[in-house]
């Protein structure tokens, strides 16, 4: 078969099994524009940004397990990706992004909407391809999608120059089956003495802690770390990105570690002997100050990736391996193995970890005459039963929806950890309703978050994406706020906005239908509303105390057990703000 | 403590920036850095310096190996190695001068390739401390250049670096 570069991109996404394109057309596109528009089944998803493609692809990526698949124009089209590349890459999300460079013979020339792609985005992807040849086109794509899916997964992009998609120069076509790269070679399953000797230190633990991550989420083992994690009886935390890997309504889990974990999970760890790490990365936001990081605990750290371990904390077993094949390996040796978990000890473990509970870190005050966020979450979950998508922007929202909606299943918590990018929940959202049609999906965000990809509103109308936006409306970049509130004597610089749109005109500006909210009583009703209209997009702006802080709290440079505590400080809401 | 990288790479444009990059980006320190192609024209030889303690040093082997284009690499420092380095020194020379560099030179076992009336060219190899020694036993005021091509390595006996 002879195709044109534009036709041979177009059939190997689609001999990859590649469903959505996420993309925005431009001059060094146009070839490959032209050859999507010739064909059917591969469906164009076109958005209103390129940073909304970039973010729609990730939250496809996120919810499916599937890479996601973004097209860009170069130059301004390129760099507006630019942002969503970082975010998929901090958080290690297989994505393949194909953008247009100018023709082969003008690079370096500054010509017309060039930039160095490549050279922009190689510290922010996994890796990147320049395609010189179209014959290497094909294998190209194919390495593409291999490398971004496999070991620690992550973006890859490939600057694809308009000559190579020329319709005029056709060659023969065939997508490769499989491919084999010298010099990539991720790892599977771990070392197996490691194996034997962290499962004899963790039968031998006496406050064992599993401190469990994205690689959970990433590598599909859920399944092995609920077995896992039941069949010692550990008490079990995850990090932002972990939730959902392990049921958080099972009374062994003890909720989010770290910045804003709760009270006894911070506690578990601080106090721990033995900790297992799963396809967590010791983020700073998780660890606090390292030197205060589980002083007396012997450390176990599964990971894919070798440079993840003892990167910022020294540890005793390293394991190098998928966390599902080395899990499934422990699972066996444990039920091999004479040796039980220490009965005694753990009755003594689960009764202090009882007792941290009992502090209640996560209450607040239920009579406020205002509408306070972490109830909002809370009727989110109920109204939506705990089986909907819920993505997020970043702030106090973010933190809220991660501590308050009870994640039972993987994938099911769509959030930018790494950078921390605002912007990425409603692109995001639409990315997972494309996926799951009929799936609620939810999107919790803030004013000031929303306002940044607020134009993929009108992506979500053309697609029909119905989604809930939940947008806590503090009239505050909250988070912003709340450290300046802790750490600059309140003095609120540039943290909130003298205008703020109205969103219910906005949302029906847009073709959606808007519901502004501002007692207490209104909340549960209007949540049911919004998901009852199961083929609309719903804006439902929240007016929320916006004197609330996120707790419990470490602040920068503080231990685990250095936590700020909202009972320490009374009621928060009787506090006028300056 | 100084270390040696020998790194094997696909011999691929941008190959060598996405060293360099991953070395400025994280705040690792290069001391010399030099590249070839291989009798493999598909593989390039890159030789990097650095200095660090033990876990900057690991996490710069991690890094390193994690680049997709990297197929293998060692630290030659961790076996038995032979270490060199390509040095061109341009110094002035005067009627009393010359004998002196002269003998300095052979002490040293550099060769005079190029002579003009008022200037030497030196060339040495050796270990970089060698030729740090021989610069700093040259009168600095006669110095008018020194181009050094960084170091590179091999272990010796049956261990290398290959495919
Ligand atoms: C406002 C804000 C507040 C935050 N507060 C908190 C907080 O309180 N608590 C918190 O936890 N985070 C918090 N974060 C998130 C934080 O910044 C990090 O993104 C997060 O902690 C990293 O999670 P992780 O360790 O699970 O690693 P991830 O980034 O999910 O990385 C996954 C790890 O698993 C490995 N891996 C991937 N696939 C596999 C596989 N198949 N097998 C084995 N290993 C694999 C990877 O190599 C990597 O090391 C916050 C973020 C924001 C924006
Ligand atoms: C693109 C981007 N710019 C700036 C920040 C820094 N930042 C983090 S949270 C936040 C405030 C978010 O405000 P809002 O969306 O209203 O959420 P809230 O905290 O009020 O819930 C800001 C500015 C960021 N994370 N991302
Ligand atoms: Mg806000």
């Amino acid at each position: 078969m002879e195709l044109s570069g534009g036709q041979i991109l177009i059939q190997s996404l689609k001999d990859e099994g590649v469903e959505f394109i996420f993309g925005y057309p431009g001059g060094a596109v146009l070839h490959l524009y032209d050859a999507l528009f010739q064909q059917e089944g591969l469906k164009h998803i076109l958005v209103r940004h390129e940073q909304g493609a970039t973010h729609a692809a990730d939250g496809y990526a996120r919810a499916t397990g599937k890479p996601g698949v973004v097209l860009v124009t170069s130059g301004p089209g390129a760099t507006n990706a630019v942002t969503g590349i970082a975010t998929a890459y901090l958080d290690s999300i297989p994505m393949v992004i194909i953008s247009g460079q100018v023709p082969s013979p003008v690079i370096g020339s500054d010509a017309f909407q060039e930039v160095d792609m490549v050279g922009i985005t190689r510290p922010c992807v996994k890796h990147n391809f320049l395609v010189k040849d179209v014959t290497k086109l094909a294998e190209t794509i194919k390495k593409a999608f291999y490398v971004a899916t496999t070991g620690r997964p992550g973006p890859v992009v490939v600057d694809v120059p308009k000559d190579i998609t020329d319709p005029a120069i056709k060659v023969p076509y065939k997508y490769p089956k499989k491919i084999t790269m010298r010099s990539y070679n991720p790892s599977v399953t771990g070392h197996k003495g490691q194996i034997k000797k962290a499962v004899e230190l963790l039968l031998a633990a006496q406050k064992p802690v599993i401190y469990s991550g994205g690689g959970v989420v990433l590598g599909e083992a859920s399944g092995q770390l609920t077995e896992f994690s039941q069949l010692l009886g550990y008490p079990i935390t995850n990090t932002l990105m972990g939730l959902g890997a392990y049921p958080a309504t099972d009374k062994q889990f003890i909720g989010m570690l770290g910045m804003h974990g709760t009270y006894e999970a911070n506690m578990a760890m601080h106090e721990s002997d033995v900790i297992i790490a799963i396809g967590a990365r010791f983020d700073d936001r998780v660890t606090g100050k390292l030197a205060d990081f589980c002083p007396y605990a012997k450390i176990i750290h599964i990971d894919i990736d070798p440079a993840s371990i003892s990167k910022t904390v020294k540890v005793d077993i390293p394991i190098v391996g998928e966390v599902k094949a080395v899990l499934e390996h422990m699972l066996e040796l444990i039920k091999e193995s004479k040796a039980r978990p220490h009965k005694k000890a753990l009755e003594a473990w689960w009764k202090q970890i009882d007792q941290w509970r009992s502090v209640k870190c996560l209450e607040y005050d239920r009579d406020s005459a205002l509408i306070k966020p972490q109830y909002v979450i809370e009727q989110l979950y109920e109204v939506t039963k705990g089986q909907a998508y819920v993505t997020s922007d970043v702030g106090q929202h973010q933190m809220w929806a991660a501590q308050y909606y009870l994640f039972d299943k993987p994938r099911h918590w769509i959030n930018s950890g790494g950078l921390g990018t605002m912007g990425f929940g409603l692109p995001a959202a639409i990315g997972v309703k494309l996926a799951f049609p009929e799936a609620d999906v939810a999107c919790v965000t803030g004013e000031a978050s929303i306002q940044m990809c607020i134009q993929e509103l009108s992506t979500a109308l053309q697609y029909k994406t119905p989604v809930k936006i939940i947008n806590l409306n503090n009239r505050y970049m909250g988070m912003v706020r709340q450290w300046q509130e802790f750490t600059y004597e309140s003095r609120y610089s540039h943290s909130y906005m003298d205008t703020i749109p109205e969103f219910v005109k906005l949302a029906e500006a847009y073709g959606h239908v808007g519901i502004r909210i501002d007692k207490p009583e209104e909340v549960r009703p209007a949540l049911e509303q919004a998901f009852a209209m199961k083929d609309r997009t719903v804006f439902l702006d929240i007016m929320t105390d916006r004197t609330e802080n996120v707790y419990p709290m470490i602040e920068a440079g503080k231990g685990h057990h250095d936590m700020k505590l909202r009972v320490a400080l009374g009621t928060p809401t009787d506090r006028e703000l300056a | 403590m100084r270390h040696i990288i020998s790194i094997l790479i696909e011999n691929e444009s941008g190959a060598l920036s996405r060293v360099a990059g991953l070395f400025s980006a994280r705040g690792y320190n290069i001391e010399s850095l030099t590249v070839a192609a291989t009798e493999d024209p598909s593989l390039s030889r890159m030789t990097l310096v650095t200095r660090g303690n033990e876990n900057i040093i690991e996490q710069i082997t991690k890094q390193l190996n994690k680049l997709i284009d990297v197929v293998k690499l060692i630290d030659l420092v961790d076996t038995s190695h032979i270490e060199r380095e390509l040095m061109m020194l341009k110094v002035r020379t005067t009627e009393q001068t010359r004998a002196e560099i002269r003998s300095l030179v052979e002490i040293f076992r550099g060769q005079i390739i190029d002579v003009t009336p008022t200037t030497y060219v030196i060339e040495m190899t050796g270990p970089s401390e060698k030729l740090d020694a021989f610069v700093a036993a040259t009168n600095p005021d006669s110095i008018i250049e020194v181009v050094r091509s960084g170091a590179t390595g091999i272990s010796r006996g049956e261990v290398g670096l290959h495919l």
